[in-house]
This record gives C-alpha cells, structure tokens and sequence, in this order.
C-alpha cells in the first residue's frame, strides 16, 4: 500500500513540475516575443529620423550646389548667391592640424595604458582622467582654448581651434586604442615573447598591427566627431567670410557657417546652410568609408572576422 | 591635461564668483545691460538637467533595443549593414541634427506628439502650455535621436565581446532568447552598457549647438520651466548665444561661470559614473578571461 502510494505521489509530483515546466516555458517564450518585438521596433524609431535626415540634407542641399558655392565667398547678409569656400577651407585645415596634435598624443598614450603601464596609481589616474575628459562638453573645450591661446595671442586664431580641437580628439582616440589593444588576447603577445622578441617591437609589429583597424575606426570617429563641432569653434575661430590669412588669424567652418546660415530668416540663406550640411555630412561619410575600404582590403579587419 | 583645462576654467570664471558668490547659482535673472548687471544661473541649470533626464528616457531603452537585434537577433546579412549604418550615424554632425530638427523636426513634434498632449491632457501641469515646437521637449527628444546611434554602436560593441560560450551555455539550458539576455548576457556586459549610456548622457548635457537652435532661448526667470512645452536654456546654449556678443568682462566671466558649473555638472556625472562601473565590475562574475 505504501509503495503504491508513494509512486502515485511521485507520479503527481512529476506531473505538477512537468506542468509547471510547461506554463513557464509558455511565459517566456510570451517575454521572448514580446523583446524580440520590442528590439525591432527600436531599430524602426531610431531609423525613421535618421532617414529623414539624409533625405532632407540631400534634397535640400543639392539645390544649393554650383561651382560658385563650392569656390565662392559668403555675400552679404540677405543677399542670394555667395558660397562657403572659406568655410570649406577653413575646416580642412583646423580639423587637420587637431589630427595632427591629437592623433599621435592619443594613440601613443592608449598604447601605454594598455601594453606598458599595468594598474598601478599613475596609469590608473591617467584613465580616470582620460574617461573624464571624454565626457565634458566640447563648449568648454572651446572656454579653454578661449583663456589659454585666444587671451594670450589677442585675436581669435586657427591655433585656437585647432587646439580646442585636439583636446577633445586625445581622450577618445587613446581610450579606444586601450580599449582595441586590450582585447587582442594574451597568447599573441606570448607566442611573440616565447620567440624572444623584444616589447616594443611585439607592441609594435603585433599587438598594435592586430588591432589597427579598432584603432583607425577610434580615429575617424573622432576626426567625424570634431569635424562637426560647432561651439568650441565660437569661441575660437570665430567665423570670418575671408580666406585663410595666417595660423593666428580667425577662419571660417563649415558647421558655424551653417549656424550662422541657418539663424537668418532668407530663403537663400537656407538653402545654403542645407547646401554646407550636404557637404559636411558627405565629407564625413567619405572619411568613414573611405578607411574602411582601406582597411578591409589591407586585410586587417579584425572585427568582421569574429 | 585636465588640470589644465579645470584650471583656466576657474580662472576665467574667478571674477563672477567672486562678484555674485554662491547667489550666481541659485539666482534666476539675467541682466548684461552695463551698470545694472546681475547674473543667476539657475534656469539654465534646470534646462539642462531636464533635457538630457528627457532625452535620456527615451534613448536608453530604444539604444539597449538596437543593440540587442542587431548583436542577438538579426542574420548576419542584416546586421552587419544596419551596424554599419548606426556606425556612420554616429558620425552625423550635431549641428546637421540642430539644422534637421530646426527646419523639419519640430513641426512633427509639435503636430504629432505635444499637440495630441496639450488637447487631451492639458490637466496636468507638465503639459499645459500651447506648444510652439521650440522648447525643452523638443530639445530632449532630439537630444535622444542624437545619443542613440552613439549608445547604442557601444553597447553592440560590448555585446559582440561577450563571449560566445555564455549564450551557448544558457541556450544550451533551455533558455529562449530573453533568457539568455537576461542571465548570460546582461550581468556580463552591465558595467559596459552602463557605462555607455554615462557617456550618451555626458553628451546630452554638453551639447550645445543643437540645443541652441531649438529649445527656444528662453532668458532670466522665464528660463524656468514651468511645463514640458515651455522655452528653456542650458548652460551650453546660453554661452553659444551670448560669448562673442559679450558686453562687458563680467558678461564674459559669468559666461565662463556658466562654462564652470557645467564642467563640474558632467564631472560628477561622470565621476559616479567610473565608480559605479567600477564597483559592478567586481560583482560580475569572470569578468575578462
């Protein structure tokens, strides 16, 4: 009696869980569904914008284009024609020199963050600094650049930019090269030191080859990313409808151009402002994929493969 | 570096500080004209934090969204190009997103989403003002189009590093796919998302251009917002507006001032920020291998 009670017991027991088993798996694959809908739906509100964007910087901007508006000077206020050459210009240079400042600060010190430094309270102080500076707003860059270069020089300059710039390119560029060099794995650096090589050239020729496409990405992300910055750019190049005049004279850019178009209530202006977006957007996205393409086809796309 | 840059801040903004004190940050009015200056930045401050609390609700989750499709649902065919697309997004300049939302944007917000809120719920306060399209809901929203592509290309990155033998060894438990997100992938990848979504909200706060052209240029006390649709300022935006045009070097001081409190505002942030990923990352188990 016993035994046949405990069995049907356990047969009730095993029935209970498999019903349990059963509506647990029913709810979540109900959560399961309704995630999955949750996730699709986020990829089409964040695309509807962003299309939006594209179609209206081309749409509008193309109306603008004509070799006068390539080449030409800004006219007066009010006035139709005119261009954004000094603006075009003046952006190649500044965002240039900023790469040029901040590109070799920014990699070299990723490189000492992640291969040389260890955790010890300086390398960790320097990371905390750097993940500090990657999230102040650029505006303050552009006091700084203001106190420092502007004050001391007595004119609003291209050095001002240019370093206003760098300053916000440094942090970012070094913080994904630590980032990339830290996850290429342990056993390349130790199948180099098992051959006898020395650090630097490990560092050099293999843990920062094998990451070389992460680190060129961080670049251009950053390079995108201060190419269109506009506030630190008020208060140190000040905008100007010339052409370049000197390293200590103010210059002109393409996303204060387009500020200052886009503030006034003409037509022409508009169209303008659209017109310098256009040429913005497809100067960054050139960059982008441009690296890209060079990237994929020196055959150093680590990311693609994984 | 950063000493430098908290340095000259402070020494810039020394002369407002030391004209106002402590009454700069808890005053409300806004006075250039010579003679009869005050400055208070209150106003400013409030917009700032409504509108990045305002666009982080709503780019958070849509980020976390877009992430998750793209590193655990999608094919391969589609992932690699949307992921591409989110990438060169992140590229999109903020300005490009002010000229957009000044030109196209806000009258769909204004028509579609405050419109509808003002008609059916205008009893409760944070909607009660006829909307006009400039105003610190449109700055939030836009704020939040402009912070997704960037948390979200950060978070994938993060979820691409997961390792595959923690999805493979929830499935391999039965788990569905939420599953596995919740127990394998997030408690691996939380210090990073958080994290991610830190350095979105280090960007709402700062920016500034986008801000400027539409979250209205409210000055003084009416900078204070009273409703979801009124015109407010942040910090950022105000010293846009004002830096070249200032009148006199108390004018240019309090702007620096400004510049100051938002340096310590974004400071914090991210300063908290570090410490909590910094705890979170001894909690999660494994860690990197």
């Amino acid at each position: 009696m016993s035994g046949n009670n405990g069995k049907s017991a356990a047969r009730f027991h095993r029935r209970e869980v498999q019903q349990i088993m059963v509506k647990n798996a029913r709810k979540a694959k109900i959560i399961d569904k309704i995630v999955s809908i949750f996730a699709i739906m986020c990829v089409i509100l964040a695309v509807i914008p962003l299309t939006s964007i594209l179609i209206e910087v081309i749409k509008n901007g193309i109306a603008a284009f004509n070799w006068d508006f390539l080449t030409g000077r800004p006219s007066a206020i009010g006035r139709a024609g005119g261009g954004v050459g000094p603006a075009i210009q003046g952006t190649l240079i500044v965002v240039g020199l900023a790469t040029m400042i901040g590109a070799p600060i920014g990699i070299l010190t990723g490189i000492y963050l992640s291969e040389f430094a260890g955790g010890g309270p300086f390398p960790n102080g320097v990371r905390f600094f750097n993940e500090v500076m990657t999230g102040l707003p650029s505006v303050v860059m552009g006091i700084v650049g203001y106190i420092l270069i502007v004050i001391n020089i007595g004119s609003f300059s291209v050095w001002a930019g240019a370093f206003s710039l760098s300053i916000i390119m440094i942090p970012i560029v070094s913080r994904v090269t630590e980032e990339t060099l830290k996850i290429v794995p342990n056993s390349i650096r130790e199948a180099g030191f098992a051959l006898g090589i020395a650090k630097w050239k490990i560092t050099l020729f293999i843990t920062f080859k094998s990451a070389i496409s992460g680190i060129l990405t961080g670049v251009v992300l950053a390079i995108a990313r201060i190419a269109g910055e506009t506030a630190p750019l008020i208060m140190t190049i000040l905008g100007t409808s010339l052409f370049f005049t000197g390293f200590n004279n103010p210059v002109d850019a393409l996303p204060l151009r387009i500020w200052r178009l886009s503030s006034q209530p003409y037509e022409s202006a508009q169209t303008q402002a659209w017109g310098a977006a256009l040429l913005l957007i497809l100067m960054v996205l050139a960059l982008s994929v441009a690296l890209r393409l060079l990237a994929q086809r020196r055959g150093f796309s680590v990311r693609a493969e994984i | 570096m950063l000493i430098l840059v908290a340095f000259a801040v402070g020494e810039g903004a020394l002369p407002i500080f030391s004209a106002e004190g402590f009454q700069f940050v808890i005053r409300t009015d806004w006075n250039a004209v010579y003679g009869r200056e005050s400055f208070g930045a209150l106003p400013y401050i409030i917009g700032t934090l409504l509108s990045s609390a305002i666009a982080m609700a709503i780019g958070v989750p849509i980020s976390l969204g877009i992430a998750i499709f793209v590193t655990e649902m999608a094919s391969h065919r589609i992932s690699t190009p949307l992921s591409f697309v989110v990438e060169l997004l992140a590229a999109v300049p903020s300005i490009i997103y002010g000229l957009w939302a000044l030109f196209v944007f806000r009258f769909w917000v204004r028509d579609l989403i405050e419109r509808p809120l003002y008609e059916h719920l205008n009893w409760i306060p944070f909607f009660d003002k006829t909307p006009f399209g400039l105003d610190i809901f449109t700055a939030g929203i836009v704020l939040s189009i402009m912070i997704i592509p960037i948390i979200s290309s950060i978070t994938r990155e993060i979820l691409l590093v997961v390792p595959n033998s923690q999805r493979e060894a929830a499935y391999s438990l039965g788990a569905t796919r939420w599953g596995t997100l919740k127990t394998a992938i997030f408690p691996y990848a939380k210090s990073g998302i958080l994290g991610a979504s830190f350095l979105g909200l280090g960007r709402a706060i700062g920016e500034t251009i986008l801000v400027t052209m539409i979250i209205g240029n409210a000055i003084g006390p009416a900078a204070i917002p009273t409703t979801l649709f009124s015109q407010g300022q942040s910090l950022a935006s105000l010293i846009a507006n004002e830096f070249n045009e200032a009148a006199s070097d108390l004018h240019l001081s309090a702007l620096i001032g400004l510049g100051a409190i938002l340096l310590l505002l974004s400071m914090i942030i991210n300063i908290g920020a570090r410490f909590m990923v910094s705890r979170m990352v001894k909690v999660v188990p494994g860690g990197r291998e």
